[in-house]
């Protein structure tokens, strides 16, 4: 955490010190959840008012304003916790590590979210809940490594092995996020492939256009809410730290 | 080497390990991990004998025949086909030309006897008006064609 003053160089890691980190995080959270719920409001407009219904599924395709941003994101955010948590695991900073611990709850809501409304989606369209196809079985482990990061963290007194035994099962169950991305191309599954390719999307424009105004309030919604879990655990450890402030610090000294 | 580069090039190698390992893992149960076969799979004897099976391709146009709750239709994948025979009530997509799911197993017949029929929807997503313009511009290039 001391980067800021040992590599000057290295600016990236400004932002890694927690005295520089939380009143930028401070700042953030207001803007973006402001712009969550102005988004969510108007791609719901979009998505439930404007955009047309489809051909072949009629209304029920309306679930995708939901469940595609949700699945996307439930994906992203792995990596994302993935990420901080390798960061913490290598570099041994304790922000990190707590970034990633903040985003497993999003993630996890993010990955039950998408199998919830895949689930009402797919019993009028394909005639059944739940089937144990590629894309959808992966998707389930995924919310199971979410929970199992979150149990592990959970279960671990010590706070720096507990971040470190989560960074293993974090980087291991990244495996996973691109098997679910390409589970629909590599084989056979019950779930249509994706609509949304770098060749374009097979989608109608309006539809398109409400879809990714959700996908861009989601991602606002998920900036706000890490954050704001960030500040309020480190918030949480300050004031317990204060608590048993001058015990600990005479057995410091004193040992 | 200091200990943080040490942490690192451990993570890299060991994630890199276990992805080549994830990758012979999932080759290796390539066949296992498919959902259903296609039509040529069947033709081919690939798809299981003697136990239950999912098979997969799109609804032959003109082939569906209901009798009752008892529907018989034939899967295609365009190059083969396989008759199937279910009883019971069908998804709403379920559509000739349409792509479709159907769990059993083969009779001596060769006949696929279904116990679940499921619709499987493509990745296009369209207004009806711009489907029914698809149809049309369809229509129009066989007809140039013939």
């Amino acid at each position: 955490m001391s980067s800021a003053t040992a590599q000057p160089g290295f600016g990236l890691f400004r932002y890694a010190a927690p005295a520089v980190f939380y009143p930028l995080a401070g700042r953030l959270v207001p803007w973006c959840a402001g712009v969550a719920i102005v988004l969510a409001l108007w791609g719901l407009y979009l998505g439930f008012f404007v955009a047309p219904t489809d051909a072949q599924q009629g209304e029920v395709y309306r679930v995708i304003f939901i469940h595609v941003p949700a699945a996307w994101m439930a994906m992203f955010l792995y990596l994302v916790m993935a990420f901080w948590a390798g960061i913490g695991l290598v570099f041994n900073t304790r922000l990190s590590s707590m970034m990633a611990q903040a985003v497993a709850p999003t993630g996890a809501l993010m990955a039950f979210l998408a199998l919830w409304t895949g689930a009402f989606w797919g019993r009028p369209t394909w005639g059944a809940y739940w089937v144990w196809d590629a894309r959808l079985t992966s998707t389930l482990l995924l919310l199971f490594l979410y929970l199992g990061f979150m149990a592990l963290q959970a279960a671990i007194d010590d706070p720096r092995r507990a971040d470190r035994a989560g960074a293993v099962l974090a980087l291991v169950g990244a495996i996973n996020v691109p098997i679910i991305y390409f589970s629909v191309k590599w084989w056979n599954t019950l779930h249509q492939g994706a609509s949304i390719r770098p060749s374009g999307a097979s989608m109608a424009t309006p539809m398109l256009t409400a879809m990714l105004v959700m996908v861009f309030a989601f991602w606002a919604y998920a900036i706000a809410v890490i954050l704001t879990r960030v500040s309020v655990r480190r918030r949480r450890e300050r004031a317990a730290a204060a608590l048993r402030g001058p015990s600990a610090g005479r057995k410091g000294s004193n040992p | 080497m200091k200990p943080r580069s040490k942490r690192l090039a451990l993570i890299i190698g060991g994630l890199a390990i276990l992805g080549i390992a994830a990758a012979l893992v999932l080759s290796a149960f390539q066949e296992n991990l498919v959902f259903f076969f296609s039509p040529s799979d069947i033709v081919a004897k690939k798809a299981p004998a003697n136990r239950a099976f999912r098979v997969g391709g799109l609804v032959q146009p003109g082939s569906v025949k209901r009798d009752g709750v008892q529907v018989n239709f034939i899967v295609t994948d365009t190059v083969s086909t396989v008759p199937v025979s279910y009883a019971g009530i069908l998804p709403d997509l379920f559509r000739e030309g349409k792509g479709v799911v159907a769990q059993g197993a083969l009779d001596p017949q060769g006949v696929f006897r279904a116990t679940q029929v499921l619709a499987k929807h493509d990745e296009n997503y369209m207004p009806p008006e711009a489907a029914h313009a698809v149809e049309q511009a369809e229509k129009a290039r066989k007809t140039l064609r013939q």
